[in-house]
């Protein structure tokens, strides 16, 4: 059984085709990679499978069911968690309520429930804030814990949005290009945790125009350009694939 | 560094959980209870003095004007402290909540006066009236954002109160309409205390459950629509029911407010519905401080008695009333209450 599977999926911008006729399959376990130049649609690729875009024609099927009539909500209840290249935290709580946001689904959400604070409710917020605790020691927030999100730096809330995507327990991962705007000491640091979680299995499925960043960590790894598939397979395959090597240092 | 464990949860139930052990020091941190938590938070220090101040309050009015100011205090705090939850907390503006208080009030007032309904019913029903309206305009209006929703809002509220001035025939029209006295199981509700101890309690238990919303999964939610709507969607909060489930509670409880206030006062015009009155909800609000209880009901005080205070300036009433919004808001933009607590909090330890 395949964990995502992208049908000959298509996305028309005006007369712009972000994506155009893509098809892949991600197999449990393991980090998988989406890699391509500036505007190849990695993003667009992403938004399509959350379903923040719906695809001009084609489809996405999480394991092996089609999630097109889904909204982004219902696609994330079935465990799938993503990240954002532009950060997308709630400044106006702390680090560790963001990343309890995560843990939504595995709450009691209901109104009645929480108006009259039933023990229920006192009882899984208590837990979800020990996990959460865990998961932010886990990406290396450890000394954020108590802090507010406003007052982080940039690399550390990259971090906090994995620790909250994690927070779901997902079972597919998508890293929207974690490490964009990082320094190399906090790329390396990424690195690491990002293989860490492959070696857990978590699926996770990382969009980087980095090619260094994910030779090394991805087991599988699918090239686009101007959103078409270029090119699919292992690291060593990519790298010897002529056509990505015209693509990315132009044609030899 | 990662273990795996084995997960019981149905969502993911196959799925590896990753997990460390935070610094010691982190959760010791995390769990510890502090006296300024106790002291400083909504639910305990600030609850106890509203419980003090409604308890005490007695003992030191006189006579009805200020009886009366206390009562209009608490209905005044009590639909605050709801909007709150939608303006300070989820982050969506309405400027046509008063609308809600008007509608509730007619519809409470006319059953009441024009059908001989029971109090409670006629109540109950002003309620579910304008919990009805509430939530068929809900999501067409709050797909909305910013400007777009306080025009939006702000024409809903016209409208309605459009309606009133001009349903003569059953509203009284720009008149207003005298309302029956509050009868219930026998007893007239007449006296200033009984009114007294009715808006009070009733303030006491909305702040008591606007606390508990606040301080749950809901709460956080809500938060997370005001912080980042892409990441709560993202994370599986259904935005547009949490979205609509805070604007129809917000408008219920100013309905029953509107309801409360027409018996109380025997009558009700218009101006209970119209925009100043709106506006001055949410002044309470933003004065007070956004997405903070104790400031609703510091904004909705302080917004009441200061007409009061100021009338013996005679000409120059609105004047300085204006001033002292505008200088609130140019040095303690994020309100009264969160601005004084961040003072306190960096001189304790």
């Amino acid at each position: 059984m395949s964990i995502l599977r992208v049908e000959s999926l298509t996305k028309v911008f005006g007369g712009l085709r972000a994506i155009d006729d893509l098809s892949f399959t991600i197999h449990p376990g393991a980090v998988h990679s989406v890699i391509g130049p500036n505007g190849a649609g990695k993003t667009t690729l992403f938004n399509l499978i959350t379903g923040v875009y719906k695809p001009t024609s084609g489809r996405v099927l999480i394991e092996d069911r089609d999630v097109s009539g889904l909204a982004t909500h219902q696609r994330a209840a079935l465990g799938m968690s993503r990240t954002f290249q532009n950060l997308q935290i709630c400044m106006n709580m702390t680090a560790i309520e963001n990343v309890m946001l995560g843990r939504h689904l595995h709450l009691d959400g209901r109104f009645l429930p929480s108006l009259f604070r039933l023990p229920r409710i006192v009882r899984g917020d208590a837990e979800a804030r020990e996990r959460c605790a865990e998961l932010m020691e886990y990406v290396g927030l450890g000394k954020y814990i108590n802090a507010e999100a406003s007052g982080m730096p940039y690399g550390a809330l990259k971090r906090l949005e994995i620790a909250r995507s994690l927070a779901a327990e997902p079972k597919l991962l998508l890293l929207d290009e974690p490490a964009a705007g990082l320094n190399t000491t906090e790329t390396a640091e990424l690195d690491g945790v990002i293989a860490r979680l492959g070696d857990a299995g978590v699926t996770v499925v990382l969009v980087e125009h980095d090619m260094k960043l994910v030779m090394n960590i991805s087991e599988h790894i699918v090239v686009l350009n101007y959103g078409k598939k270029l090119a699919e397979g292992t690291a060593d395959e990519i790298r010897r694939n002529p056509d990505v090597i015209a693509a990315y240092l132009g044609a030899a | 560094m990662s273990d795996h464990k084995v997960d019981n949860n149905a969502l993911a139930a196959d799925n590896p959980t990753v997990s460390a052990r935070p610094p010691a020091e982190a959760l010791r941190e995390l769990r510890r209870w502090r006296w300024q938590d106790l002291v400083f938070s909504a639910r305990y220090g600030g609850f106890f003095v509203l419980l003090a101040a409604v308890l005490l309050a007695p003992l030191f009015l006189e006579g009805l004007y200020e009886f009366d100011l206390a009562i209009l205090v608490f209905i005044n705090a009590s639909v605050a402290i709801t909007l709150n939850l939608l303006v300070g907390y989820a982050g969506q503006i309405s400027l046509g909540h008063a609308a809600f208080f008007g509608l509730g009030g007619y519809g409470t007032a006319i059953l009441a006066t024009r059908h001989d309904w029971p109090a409670l019913a006629a109540l109950l029903a002003g309620v579910l009236l304008v919990a009805l309206v509430a939530f068929v305009i809900a999501r067409p209006i709050l797909r909305l954002k910013g400007h777009y929703l306080a025009m939006a809002t702000l024409g809903l509220g016209m409208i309605i109160y459009l309606i009133i001035t001009t349903e003569t025939g059953l509203t009284g029209g720009p008149d207003g309409m005298s309302v029956a006295p509050m009868e219930v199981f026998g007893y007239l509700v007449f006296d200033e205390l009984v009114w007294y101890w009715i808006t009070g309690i009733l303030l006491l238990l909305i702040y008591w459950l606007s606390v508990n919303v606040i301080e749950s999964p809901v709460g956080r939610a809500l938060r997370a629509v005001h912080g980042s709507e892409i990441a709560a969607i993202n994370s599986g909060v259904n935005v547009t029911h949490y979205k609509t489930l805070v604007f129809v509670v917000s408008a219920m409880v100013a309905a029953l407010m509107g309801g409360l206030f027409a018996f109380y006062s025997g009558f009700i015009t218009p101006t209970s519905s119209d925009f100043m009155h709106s506006i001055e909800f949410v002044v309470m609000v933003v004065l007070g401080g956004m997405a903070s209880v104790v400031g609703a009901v510091v904004g909705a005080l302080l917004l009441t008695l200061l007409p009061q205070f100021l009338a013996a300036m005679a000409d120059y009433k609105w004047l300085v009333y204006g001033l002292i919004l505008m200088l609130v808001m140019i040095f303690m933009p994020k309100g009264l209450v969160p601005t004084v607590h961040g003072w306190i909090r960096r001189w304790l330890p």
